[in-house]
């Protein structure tokens, strides 16, 4: 690419130009506007004015927001880890054994991935309803004491919401490391049950290393996934009852779009794109200092 | 160094590094316990993974109400798409996908191709730029561009609803089509480019047909994304004229507590379109989702 006429030593930027034109204005900028709007104490309607760091002191502050971001950390542990322990234990035990009709079993549980999650939103609520699925079981096994509104409980509301998260995750966890498992090579495996390593000492010494880009992985999508979750909480619950299902996602939405609190709207999403900087840097940090 | 890429701005816009998952062969030990063991658990993880779904396949199904008659009503579908409006909604989502995958994904390969076959001055900041826009989730960005782009007369259009899109699929694309780009045989670029090929013809009629397979990925990829959006057509288009088919569900959810059956089948109508393109070419969906981020 040396010694190229002027006008070759501009066609990379050429190419690029449309890419960064599109990107610039409909991402850079939007970005750089929404720390500019996260200083100002703005409705949407008339001139904002400037209130410094009071919008960021909210989130720590303000009791709504503080809640917010607590149910997400609750959402995590839905979407992020109880998919990894559940997606360990399963391809640990299918990745080796040689069963049949595993490219349809990953086919089937990577579906919920492809599925809107509004679709998703409207299935679960049939299942939560009062007289909907989950109820029409527990009453066929004879628990009728523990049926309830599951999504409109302010006990259960979290957690339900949460299941949906488990559901949604599980299988891309499952996928992932079932393709991490499956590059071990088995006579590690074999040499270590000849030198009498039990399947859990097995997992620890040979499994968990070798999989952690895929966990890595896994847990960076999903976490992020969680930290996302606004289909799922505007269909389900709307963050209710009361504010016990309020995300983070849905109080950006809810704060600029329905109470007029523009500049706080901008802070929580300036401070949910940190966040999910910061988580992947700190897992890949992590996941790359243990190689 | 790696690039810490992972994704944010669209569901799923990762960068695994992870191998795509392919055929899980194990040894061939394994008692008939652990065999049998495995079956249960197999079929009843699939069994949970499409519970939910044969339940609005169900509800789909059903009659309004038991004097209807019994027997699966097929009609629900075209209740759904007439009166329930979903015809118009999906129309509007064929619409925006149209745009976004069109001009994401040729907006892709042209900066994909800039970075993985050239050099010139600032690549590498702009890249690192480009991956920044991956992780930027689209709660962060839409407050602003709702109020900017309503003083551009922008929102209400399909325009508001799809550029915001193209600009977070251009940032996982570049990616994703760089990483292809990097890939191609060196020799088949020289002698292109002996053969007198300028930039374009070596990208439009040497490159670009042999890529197929990972132009597919990204365009199923950022159709799904388009598809499934929420946020931004929620934001962008309140006067409600506009809906595409995943904010008609919501809102018909919202406005009817009856109406379940046409509810139910709205939302299969709505996850058709992806779910049917996943079950043909899941490949590339398993593939594009898991894998994405190479080591650098």
């Amino acid at each position: 690419m040396r010694g190229r006429s002027p006008r070759g030593r501009l066609t990379p930027y050429l190419f690029l130009a449309p890419a960064l034109a599109v990107y610039g204005a409909f991402l850079l900028y939007p970005l750089a506007r929404a720390v500019q709007f996260s200083f100002y104490d703005y409705d949407g309607l008339t001139v904002g004015t400037p209130v410094g760091l009071a919008n960021y002191a909210a989130v720590l502050t303000d009791e709504g927001l503080r809640d917010a971001f607590g149910h997400a950390l609750v959402l995590i542990g839905f979407f992020s880890l109880l998919p990894l322990l559940i997606g360990l234990v399963l391809a640990a035990l299918l990745v080796r054994s040689r069963v049949r009709g595993l490219p349809l079993f990953r086919t089937v549980v990577f579906l919920p991935q492809v599925i809107a999650m509004v679709v998703v939103a409207v299935a679960w609520r049939r299942i939560y309803a009062p007289d909907g699925t989950l109820n029409q079981l527990l009453r066929a096994v004879g628990l009728d004491g523990l049926t309830r509104t599951w999504l409109g409980d302010y006990a259960t509301a979290l957690p339900a919401v949460g299941v949906i998260g488990t559901w949604y995750s599980t299988g891309l966890v499952t996928v992932l490391l079932m393709a991490g498992m499956a590059r071990v090579p088995p006579e590690l495996y074999e040499a270590a049950s000849l030198d009498g390593a039990g399947p859990a000492r097995q997992l620890r010494a040979i499994t968990l290393p070798a999989i952690r880009p895929e966990i890595a992985v896994a847990l960076t999508l999903t976490i992020i996934a969680a930290l996302k979750t606004f289909d799922l909480v505007y269909v389900t619950t709307g963050g209710g009852p009361g504010t016990s299902t309020t995300v983070p996602s849905y109080e950006v939405y809810r704060r600029a779009f329905e109470l007029g609190e523009v500049g706080a709207a901008a802070a929580v999403g300036v401070v949910l794109t940190v966040l999910i900087f910061g988580i992947n840097l700190v897992v890949n940090r992590v996941a790359d200092r243990q190689r | 160094m790696s690039a810490p890429v992972l994704g944010g701005a669209r569901p799923g816009a990762a960068a695994g590094r992870g191998a795509a998952a392919g055929p899980a062969r194990g040894p061939s030990r394994g008692s008939a316990a652990h065999r049998a063991a495995s079956y249960v658990v197999l079929v009843v993880f699939a069994l949970l993974a499409l519970g939910p779904v044969v339940t609005v396949l169900v509800a789909a199904l059903s009659p309004e109400s038991a004097a209807a008659g019994d027997g699966p009503r097929v009609a629900n579908f075209a209740d759904a798409w007439v009166q329930g409006r979903f015809g118009q909604y999906m129309a509007t989502s064929a619409l925006v996908a149209v745009v976004v995958v069109v001009a994401a994904v040729l907006l892709s390969i042209m900066s994909g191709y800039a970075f993985g076959t050239m050099e010139f001055r600032g690549r590498e900041v702009l890249f690192y730029l480009f991956l920044l826009g991956i992780m930027v989730p689209a709660e962060a960005v839409v407050v602003p561009l709702f109020f900017d782009l309503r003083s551009l007369g922008l929102t209400n259009t399909v325009w508001g609803i799809a550029l915001p899109q193209v600009a977070q699929s251009v940032a996982f694309g570049t990616y994703w089509m760089r990483a292809y780009f990097r890939t191609t045989n060196r020799s088949l670029i020289e002698a292109a480019r002996l053969d007198g090929a300028g930039p374009h013809r070596l990208l439009w009629s040497v490159l670009v047909p042999i890529g197929r397979p990972a132009i597919t990925t990204l365009v199923l990829l950022v159709f799904m994304w388009t598809w499934n959006e929420f946020l931004i057509p929620l934001v962008m288009a309140p006067a409600g004229q506009l809906r595409t088919a995943p904010l008609g569900l919501a809102l018909f959810q919202g406005q009817y507590t009856q109406g379940t059956s046409l509810l139910a089948a709205g939302a299969v109508l709505v996850a058709l379109p992806v779910v049917v393109v996943y079950l043909v070419l899941q490949r590339h969906f398993i593939r594009g989702m898991l894998e994405g981020a190479v080591r650098e």
